[in-house]
């Protein structure tokens, strides 16, 4: 990726004239020596895997450890009751947030987004964006660009795996893809786009990787809710005019740097946090993996 | 990384390293091996020793070794898929010193009674390396067309290689050789920008001294 900023993407844009979307897919075509056609199939087909994935939730199956699964459909018909707090929009978001986290947990098909540990966040916020304001794939498609874009610039400068960079990495990383697609679908310039995706992962510095037993299921499946919900409010910050004062590129480098600082328990060795607490090692005390046996 | 490495891989879960890279090793491993396996000597290592079970790493594996991708829905019960292709497996742990911590040996023996030691480790995001072929350092990540020649440990096979490529306009990317001992046995691990024309791999395998010519290209309809 040629991309090294997201500065540079914004000025890419400001001086050819084009959007943040058409700046990406430019970039994927000059790098891997593909045609336009080429790419746009291969992402439409990450599309297609996204919303297929969503549709094949299956309730009733658990993880390996029994500890994951169900939650997406108790979500779900709770929004349905009409009780949901934050409303059916959002609420849908978290139930279909959960439901992947689950999925990806019992051994489903997913798109890692950037991870596999963070895939229902991106087709959360996307799918329910679709039904709600019925918009076309190739314009999901085109902000499914937007954030891939905006992943590889925090994978060059920063990280985008939990053993490197803490949850903050995965979930953070994801949010502030997210926040940047919505942003985009929303009609948002190249600069809000960097703004959201700035204030997205702002908001989630310093949240460390302590999956429990190792295994990516507690506390992971919610924390796609977080990065979910967070890109829905960091999307709308910045379509209302509200800009991050750390500059995007400058909060992706502090998310490096915070992750460099990250002790290494909290790094996706499920040895802190809550992986340590003795809930958790009740949960692993017979079982014969997830406790470096 | 390309822009499919952040977005993707379609992968059944739950980890990109431990269950997506795991499959895909058993995958190279069968390529690698250049015919049905029917006998395999899983040994797990670090993290894939330890959380292997919780995360698949196991089914992956074996899923891999019969052939399937890391987006294959049966990958979850490749242990029955694995009686009905008559694949014996059996699972174990290795004693590696300084190894990626997520590394496995497969001790491998196909249909014609091919057998092949490989040890490989799961980078992250779905990305493996093929550390070692036949106790020979290899190094490889088969993201490229790369073309593995065993030959004997004597002057002119590297030049061999190389005019061929040169003759079929076939840029090298990347190349590594190794060997065990001087006049021993020795690989070349030659990546390159494009594909190697089939009639060329033909011509290699029959030289004196070349005892094994491997190619890997899976790069061919995922872009």
């Amino acid at each position: 990726m040629s991309y090294m900023s997201l500065n540079e993407i914004e000025t890419d844009c400001l001086e050819k004239g084009i959007t943040f979307a058409e700046a990406i897919l430019l970039d994927d075509v000059n790098e891997r020596g593909v045609d336009r056609q080429t790419s746009q199939r291969t992402m439409a087909g990450m599309w297609e895997a996204m919303k297929e994935a969503d549709q094949n939730y299956d309730a009733s199956l658990r993880s390996h450890s029994q500890l994951v699964g169900g939650a997406g459909a108790a979500m779900k018909s709770y929004v349905g009751e009409g009780r949901a707090l934050c409303g059916k929009f959002a609420g849908n978001i978290i139930a279909s947030a959960l439901a992947m986290g689950e999925s990806n947990a019992c051994m489903k098909r997913i798109v890692a987004a950037p991870t596999a540990g963070a895939c229902g966040v991106l087709p959360a916020v996307l799918v329910n964006y679709q039904k709600e304001y019925g918009t076309s794939d190739e314009r999901i498609t085109e902000a499914l660009y937007v954030a891939a874009g905006i992943g590889q610039v925090i994978a060059g400068r920063a990280y985008i795996a939990g053993a490197l960079g803490g949850c903050q990495a995965e979930i953070g990383t994801a949010s502030a893809m997210a926040a940047g697609a919505l942003t985009y679908l929303g009609g948002g310039t190249p600069s809000q786009i960097s703004h959201a995706c700035a204030m997205a992962l702002k908001n989630l510095l310093g949240l460390v990787c302590d999956p429990v037993g190792g295994l990516v299921e507690v506390p992971c499946v919610k924390r796609n809710v977080i990065g979910a919900v967070n890109a829905l409010s960091a999307a709308d910050m910045s379509l209302a005019g509200i800009e991050s004062r750390i500059s995007p590129d400058q909060v992706i480098d502090a998310m490096k740097e915070i992750g460099d600082q990250m002790h290494p328990t909290l790094k996706e060795t499920g040895q802190g946090g809550l992986a340590n607490t003795p809930d958790a090692h009740a949960m692993f005390a017979d079982r014969t993996e997830g406790n470096g046996k | 990384m390309n822009l499919f490495d952040i977005l993707g891989p379609v992968m059944v879960g739950p980890s990109s390293s431990h269950t997506a890279g795991a499959v895909r090793i058993g995958q190279m491993t069968r390529k690698l091996l250049g015919e049905k396996p029917v006998k395999a000597k899983i040994l797990m290592y670090g993290s894939f020793s330890a959380t292997g079970l919780g995360h698949g790493t196991d089914r992956a594996l074996v899923a891999g070794l019969l052939g399937m991708s890391p987006d294959d829905i049966r990958i979850p019960d490749s242990f029955s898929a694995a009686k009905e292709e008559g694949l014996v497996y059996e699972f174990g742990t290795a004693n590696l010193s300084g190894a990626h911590p997520n590394s496995v040996i497969l001790e491998v023996e196909g249909e014609n009674g091919r057998e092949l030691n490989v040890q490989a480790c799961s980078l992250g995001g779905g990305r493996i390396m093929i550390n070692r072929l036949d106790g020979l350092d290899v190094n490889c990540t088969c993201e490229m067309p790369t073309l593995i020649v065993h030959n004997l440990d004597q002057p002119g096979h590297v030049a061999e290689v190389t005019s061929m490529l040169a003759h079929k306009s076939v840029n090298i990317a990347n190349m590594s050789l190794y060997r065990d001992k001087r006049g021993g046995s020795a690989v070349m691990v030659v990546e390159t920008d494009q594909d190697i024309p089939a009639e060329s791999l033909k011509w290699l395998e029959h030289l004196e001294g070349v005892v094994k010519v491997t190619y890997i290209n899976v790069t061919e309809g995922e872009r």
